[in-house]
């Protein structure tokens, strides 16, 4: 078989394995966070259930064109972060379409997908929606600031904005991982991803007690599927990202699943604990301790 | 089967119905300066008669209602006093969330409608404008007495008495309050009734919308809202 061709069918079987490991991990998140509440929680098949109804709905709405591209962009958000990541180190063919440069559209793809969604829900026309976005897009804007402060620090520390090239620089035991070699821009990178999985306490833009469910307000049946796809492989994508960038990458799949997992597993374990921040609240706090913290990150490697 | 009643009583009511102010055609200055006209009927509702849909055959249908059986979303409305049984059943004692029913805060995503006790005129309003903007298959379950005839409520000025007059009901649960195993088991009730094929009454709605129209028109005296609006 052509080599291009073999590539795309492990890229696409890597695209299944990671959405359905997406899946299990927010129901293993829903039963923790019941666990904790003294529940029991969904059944772990859930999400899986869920999506087959949403996909099989039979009356659907529409509110104009951008009302079914917002889900597509949002689904783009995520399926192009996995396309240009290398997922395992080492294999060529699970390297997927990394480049050299890859870091930099990896963090233009985390905020293509919120901007498309915010294109979409607003012609929902629902007035909860316009409130949603506008929150949603403040806060992410902030969790950016230090994200991005601890990426410049990475690519000043390696001289690279190729993930493939940070992950190799980080072989050879866990005294080489970026959180031993620049823990600060660890820690600010970590802070932001609390933000970028969306859990509690920064989960007011989505969380649905709020003013219902934020942007996604009108979107239902394959509307709200695509949605949620997408957050499966939105949030393995990130953790694979977080664990390429400051964890030393993965050599297997099963390493991938243990890392991606426990670095998911950050996120639930500071949501269960915390209670959810106001907007206001949540944009000062990502403006004050991990924005200094990459703001060292950076002055160190200068 | 379709309902009969008198058509022509229904098209008189109609026209008779109260508009309220903003739903009236007026003109608007554009921010470019020009006049328009809108008429908020037509611009932002739709206008189209709910359809019966059919479903699929055999065994994909079959896996569906499965599938839609096993992932009950409910509206987050509570209605009457029976509202007050469902925080029960999201907490550690009754914890509904292991049979697969979940809350959902807005009715485009929703399928489970629970209409937890009586309904005063004001809410059936917009209990009507709820359900109708649920996407189908959609299920309704009448909680309490008051539902099936009114209850305690029966010779009360502003309360209806029979639901399924104004919606379609797929299960209901008696008792004054019903304790939340009451509503445990309904839902488990609505369940088999999906897996069977059951679950369709939202086409029931669609078939017989006149006459729900007629119903629901002839109790809601301000009706100031479109007929068709999901």
């Amino acid at each position: 078989m052509d080599y291009s061709l073999t590539k795309f069918l492990w890229t696409l079987l890597g695209l299944f394995i990671v959405t359905n490991w997406g899946l299990l991990m927010s129901s293993t998140m829903r039963r923790i966070g019941a666990r904790v509440a003294g529940r029991y929680g969904i059944p772990w098949y859930q999400p899986w259930i869920d999506l087959a109804k949403l996909y099989s709905l039979r009356s659907q709405i529409t509110h104009g064109t951008m009302f079914y591209i917002g889900p597509v962009f949002r689904l783009m958000g995520g399926v192009g972060m996995f396309l240009f990541m290398p997922m395992i180190f080492g294999s060529a063919l699970w390297s997927n379409y990394s480049f050299s440069g890859d870091l930099i559209l990896i963090l233009y793809f985390q905020f293509f997908g919120m901007l498309g969604m915010a294109l979409g829900a607003g012609e929902g026309g629902q007035p909860y929606s316009a409130i949603g976005i506008s929150r949603g897009l403040s806060q992410f804007t902030t969790i950016e600031v230090p994200m991005t402060l601890a990426v410049i620090s990475l690519a000043i520390q390696y001289q690279t904005f190729s993930i493939s090239d940070i992950v190799a620089a980080q072989q050879g035991g866990f005294m080489n991982w970026t959180v031993m070699t620049n823990p600060f821009a660890t820690i600010a990178a970590m802070l932001s991803l609390l933000g970028a999985f969306g859990h509690s306490p920064f989960n007011l833009v989505k969380a649905p007690n709020e003013i219902p469910i934020g942007p996604p307000t009108e979107y239902h049946g394959t509307f709200l599927g695509v949605l949620r796809t997408n957050g499966a492989i939105l949030h393995v994508a990130e953790a694979a990202l977080f664990m390429n960038l400051f964890f030393g990458g993965a050599t297997s799949w099963f390493e991938l699943i243990i890392k991606t997992f426990l670095i998911y597993f950050w996120s639930v374990f500071v949501g269960t604990v915390f209670p959810r921040f106001r907007i206001e609240q949540s944009v000062v706090w990502f403006l004050k301790w991990p924005t200094i913290l990459g703001i060292i990150a950076i002055i160190i490697y200068l | 089967m379709e309902k009969d009643f008198d058509k022509k009583a229904l098209t008189d009511m109609y026209k008779d119905k109260f508009l309220a102010p903003e739903n009236e055609k007026r003109q608007v200055a554009a921010p470019d300066g020009s006049i328009i006209e809108i008429d908020p009927l037509d611009d932002y509702f739709c206008q189209e008669r709910p359809k019966e849909l059919k479903p699929r055959k055999g065994a994909v249908e079959k896996f569906l209602n499965w599938a839609r059986a096993e992932s009950l979303w409910v509206l987050g409305f509570g209605t009457g006093c029976g509202s007050i049984e469902i925080p029960p059943l999201v907490t550690p004692r009754f914890d509904m969330y292991r049979y697969g029913v979940q809350m959902r805060p807005t009715p485009r995503q929703s399928n489970v409608f629970i209409i937890s006790g009586y309904l005063s005129v004001k809410t059936l309003k917009r209990a009507i404008r709820s359900y109708e903007q649920m996407p189908s298959p959609k299920y309704i379950i009448a909680l309490g007495s008051c539902t099936i005839n009114g209850g305690m409520y029966w010779d009360s000025y502003n309360t209806i008495n029979r639901l399924d007059h104004f919606m379609p009901v797929d299960v209901y649960i008696a008792g004054c309050m019903p304790r939340p195993e009451a509503l445990l088991a309904g839902f488990g009730k609505l369940k088999e009734l999906i897996k069977e094929g059951k679950g369709e009454k939202a086409n029931e709605y669609a078939r017989n919308f006149d006459w729900y129209k007629a119903n629901q028109k002839k109790i809601i005296k301000d009706w100031n809202m479109p007929d068709f609006n999901w």
